[in-house]
């Protein structure tokens, strides 16, 4: 059956989505991941789907559950490299990805991960020190 | 008055079949100069009405055509199964709604994503959904 690898990078996963989703392979990556973050104890998850061009309710949702079970498991997932005319349809669609945290590329989904991994909480404590 | 310039069928009995169809709808949304944009949201709204016919149609065929209204260029995919119909159609368009455990914006939302949009169904014969999107649309 066809799968779409996860790679371990350090506390992280990196996911690369090189190939236009069906329903099947979407939920396949689903419970890959959630058994790998289980395996590895990962912290973080990046996932790169600036390679694809369509995604529908169906493959949104299950980003979103990614998102929601992967942060049960204690691990923050974040997406990366959506294409324009993608986040426009999902819009229009009605699919907010509500949950999902995204970020423009790979190396800012990564600084994005490691910012919420090493600070946690103290997110606000760096804002109020900019404001000084 | 809309004509038809290239026409083919492709039958759709099993998921694989999904990916192939949304490249061909592809191919005619580039043959006709779409941008970018209206691909995607003609691939989008190909994507969710195929689950349907195939999900609830138990398969069927899928008609993709390059159509022209004299004004516009567009292209038109039609869906048609012999499933089980749809009892209540207008429930069936409400956003939210869903007899399956989807998210219910298959059929509402697929109808934003395209320029026309039609469904017509009969209990026990099954259901034809067509939808228009336009070059300019």
């Amino acid at each position: 059956m066809e799968r779409i690898p996860i790679l371990k990078m350090g506390d992280f996963l990196l996911v690369t989505i090189q190939v236009d989703l069906y329903d099947q392979l979407a939920e396949n990556l689903e419970s890959d991941l959630i058994n790998t973050i289980n395996k590895y104890s990962s912290k973080g998850v990046l996932i790169d789907i600036s390679a694809v061009s369509i995604i529908d309710s169906f493959m949104g949702r299950i980003l979103g559950n990614i998102a929601v079970m992967s942060k049960i498991m204690d691990a923050q997932t974040v997406v990366v490299g959506m294409q324009p005319a993608v986040a426009i349809t999902l819009v229009e669609l009605g699919l907010s990805l509500n949950g999902v945290i995204s970020a423009l590329n790979v190396e800012k989904g990564m600084d994005l991960l490691r910012a919420k991994m090493y600070n946690g909480d103290n997110e606000e404590q760096i804002y109020d020190n900019d404001n000084e | 008055m809309i004509t038809t310039t290239n026409k083919e069928e492709v039958p759709i009995i099993k998921e694989q079949d999904v990916v192939p169809l949304r490249n061909r709808v592809r191919d005619y949304g580039v043959k006709v100069g779409m941008s970018i944009l209206n691909q995607t949201k003609l691939i989008t709204a190909t994507s969710e009405l195929v689950r349907n016919l195939l999900k609830y149609g138990g398969g069927g065929r899928v008609i993709v055509e390059q159509v022209s209204n004299g004004r516009d260029n567009g292209v038109r995919v039609t869906f048609i199964d012999n499933g089980p119909g749809i009892k209540d159609i207008e429930l069936a368009m409400k956003d939210g709604y869903s007899t399956g455990k989807s998210l219910g914006l298959g059929l509402p939302g697929t109808k934003r994503l395209v320029n026309e949009f039609n469904i017509q169904t009969e209990v026990g014969k099954g259901t034809t959904v067509m939808i228009i999107k336009w070059k300019n649309g």
